[in-house]
């Protein structure tokens, strides 16, 4: 019995604490989190669709938009995702050489992403669309920059995991916080894969 | 041995082995660039119909495999599509305002 007990806390320390569904609090945490941030981009996206066409005196969408540019960007995200689970993969194995070195690549990939975006922002800004210029660019501007800050946290979090992995200060469990980082890492991925589609593809 | 053991055991629990995850990523790339070829070709009236289609195949793929719901408790999975739909719903009900209550 003191076997059994034992056992299940030995458990319970590999895997994060449990709760009465034996699942990990933590993941529970952040699928609840994630769920509630596809309402964000939720509301965001549906402003931007019904919004998107009206352009009052500036630039419309079609003589703004830089498709492969943007379609570089997307791929580098879509990658970064790779790279992502490539880290949590390592960090399952117990590999921290390999878990930070994947960690690195997502985060140079994913920094890469938001240096593309201040560099798309800045150009529409010259060719005259600003915040307050249309409901479309009011529309565009808080969709693509709330993805924009959600990826650049990702980037801060990324940088501070390897930071603590580095000097071992996870006392808990190393590849469950790692999941939860890349939870959050794929989702700012699925939300590009929305609006890439949605914002750019897709005319008004 | 052992390590391949482990790797094959690990794959089991956690999902996929990294060539699976490999392979799915190059899935998702070419489905990007098929995505990307519709703006320089003209697939007519299919050109909306397989951007969502893509769109949608590509988001079921990274949620499923790269983030485990696949795998994971349907918990996870509940949790996750609820928002979702909750998220749809909030569009269709200001699609239906602005079509029925704004000129």
């Amino acid at each position: 019995m003191a076997d059994i007990a034992t056992h299940d806390t030995d458990h319970a320390t590999d895997h994060g604490h449990h709760s009465s569904t034996g699942l990990s609090n933590n993941k529970l945490a952040m699928w609840l989190f994630l769920g509630s941030e596809c309402l964000l981009f939720g509301g965001l996206i549906s402003t931007y669709m019904l919004y998107r066409g009206r352009v009052q005196n500036g630039p419309h969408p079609s003589q703004i938009y830089d498709i492969p540019f943007t379609s570089v960007s997307s791929f580098v995200l879509l990658m970064s995702s790779l790279t992502m689970v490539l880290a949590v993969s390592s960090a399952h194995r117990k590999d921290d050489s390999k878990t930070n070195l994947w960690l690195t690549i997502t985060a140079l990939l994913g920094a890469t992403f938001v240096g593309g975006q201040v560099y798309e922002f800045t150009t529409f800004y010259r060719e005259g669309l600003g915040f307050t210029t249309s409901l479309f660019g009011s529309s565009f501007y808080s969709l693509t920059g709330f993805h924009g800050v959600h990826v650049s946290v990702g980037v801060i979090m990324l940088l501070s995991l390897m930071g603590i992995i580095k000097k071992n200060k996870i006392t808990g469990d190393k590849a469950e916080v790692v999941e939860l980082i890349g939870l959050y890492w794929h989702f700012v991925d699925v939300v590009w894969i929305i609006i890439f589609t949605l914002v750019y593809l897709i005319p008004s | 041995m052992t390590t391949a053991t482990e790797t094959h055991e690990d794959a089991q629990e956690h999902g996929m082995s990294d060539a699976g995850y490999i392979k799915i990523a190059i899935i998702l790339a070419l489905i990007t660039a098929l995505e990307v070829s519709t703006y320089y070709v003209d697939f007519g009236p299919l050109f909306m119909p397989s951007l969502l289609i893509m769109m949608v195949v590509k988001f079921v793929m990274v949620v499923s495999y790269f983030m485990h719901l696949k795998f994971d408790s349907k918990i996870f999975s509940f949790l996750f599509y609820t928002g979702l739909g909750l998220a749809l719903f909030v569009y269709f009900a200001a699609l239906a305002t602005f079509k029925f209550f704004i000129a």
